[in-house]
């Protein structure tokens, strides 16, 4: 190779990182208040264990305004149904001992600051549960009920219900203690690079948030507003749908839904949410 | 010793007049990252390779802007703006990229389009599947290598 070549590779390396960085690399500025109420942070000092960002952002702030507009009043959020509908489901009874949600938790207001902090260890169980893994838990033990699908619509719903109720909270999920092992397992499947296509989360989401892939504007990937609906489907998406979803596109075989494998991978990509603002449900493309 | 062979051998297979033997994705001798020989010996089609850059396996557009394909939509920025290519890159340094990008670039995040093996969790394309016992098929076909090369040769400022 013969240094005028290398030269001219090594400016236009350059100038394709400035254009990238200049440009792209950065979400809006815009701020995200809910039914003129709640003040969600959709920007943070990123947790001290994700050491490759020093910001972290919801994924709001990559959203086109016509998409951010669908979030920021619960008359035009189209998720607000599925919440609706979870409503009458808490009141209503169902199983052998004759229990709703509401037999114990009263109003679904009690369960304020729940999905901030999920997923999370249970001492009792010897596990780290997600908010899925405990519902149906309640519904085969408190309430002698069958286990609903993890990702399908009435679960979803639920899921939905109760993190509406923590919207704006801060994400404060533990990783430290018993919950460690898992959550370094779900850090070591971030950074894997899965399918023919050999693409990790980060390579996507840590490495190249705020740029385009296609039609697409990056963002870091951030759970703090799941369920989220996504006017791509139509519908109201869980995570581990998501995860599902996001490894299959590497041509990789995916992983189950409520596996293990998902579950360490939330509590991870969950931790690195930290202190951005619960929003579920939310409004995605 | 292995390109110089390879090398010889198309040589000798043209002037013969017999068809060139593709070179497997296990097959192909990159040095320093580079490809010098065709991977078929066939002449790479640039027209179809403009095709390939937008559609399929290729889709080198989702993450690379070409401005003369901007008649086409949402153009990617991952990658390098590819204007100009040619200019910067030798054509064997240009297939040695487009079939295995991270020989020359370690730890790139671009696919490799001519590789077969070493996957972790190798799926069965999109179906979120596991890949089925048996022989696995690269992105691309070295005709579409050779064709996607042949495209990036046309991309000089001059």
């Amino acid at each position: 190779m013969n240094r005028p070549q290398t030269l001219t590779r090594a400016i236009a390396f350059a100038a394709a990182a400035c254009v990238a960085a200049g440009a792209n690399a950065e979400p809006d500025t815009d701020q995200l208040v809910v039914n003129e109420e709640i003040e969600m942070i959709t920007e943070a000092a990123a947790p001290a264990h994700t050491e490759n960002l020093s910001t972290v952002y919801s994924g709001w702030r990559f959203r086109a305004d016509e998409t951010q507009a669908l979030q920021m009043d619960d008359f035009e959020n189209p998720a607000m149904i599925f919440v609706e509908a979870a409503a009458e489901v808490w009141s209503t009874a169902d199983g052998t001992k004759g229990n709703s949600c509401a037999s114990c938790h009263e109003d679904v207001e009690s369960l304020r600051g729940v999905r901030a902090v999920y997923p999370k260890w249970n001492e009792a169980a010897g596990e780290v549960r997600t908010l899925e893994m405990q519902i149906n838990d309640c519904r085969e033990n408190q309430m002698g009920a069958d286990k609903w699908k993890y990702t399908g619509g009435d679960m979803t719903n639920m899921t939905a219900l109760i993190s509406s109720v923590s919207r704006g909270m801060p994400v404060n999920v533990a990783i430290d203690g018993p919950a460690q092992s898992m959550w370094e397992q779900g850090k070591e499947l971030y950074y894997t690079r899965t399918g023919q296509l050999e693409l990790s989360c980060a390579n996507c989401h840590e490495d190249s948030y705020g740029m385009m892939i296609r039609a697409d504007h990056l963002s870091q990937g951030q759970i703090n507003g799941f369920p989220t609906y996504r006017l791509k489907n139509t519908k109201l998406n869980s995570v581990h749908a998501r995860f599902k979803g996001c490894v299959r596109d590497t041509r990789a075989e995916t992983f189950k839904p409520g596996s293990a494998d998902f579950v360490a991978l939330e509590l991870y990509v969950a931790s690195r949410g930290n202190g951005l603002s619960v929003e579920g449900p939310s409004v995605r493309n | 010793m292995k390109i110089a062979f390879l090398a010889a051998a198309a040589i000798a297979l043209t002037a013969t007049g017999v068809t060139a033997e593709i070179v497997k994705p296990q097959d192909v001798a990159y040095v320093d990252g580079a490809v010098a020989t065709s991977l078929t010996g066939t002449p790479g089609n640039a027209e179809n390779g403009a095709v390939i850059m937008n559609k399929g396996a290729g889709n080198c557009i989702a993450c690379h802007e070409v401005t003369a394909l901007n008649h086409l939509p949402f153009h990617g920025e991952i990658g390098p703006m590819l204007d100009g290519v040619a200019d910067r890159w030798s054509e064997a340094e240009l297939r040695g990229i487009v079939a295995n990008a991270k020989i020359m670039f370690e730890g790139s995040m671009m696919p490799s389009f001519y590789k077969t093996s070493g996957f972790t969790r190798l799926g069965d394309a999109y179906t979120g599947k596991a890949h089925p016992e048996g022989e696995v098929k690269p992105l691309l076909t070295a005709q579409e290598i050779e064709d996607v090369v042949a495209y990036l040769m046309t991309l000089k400022y001059d």
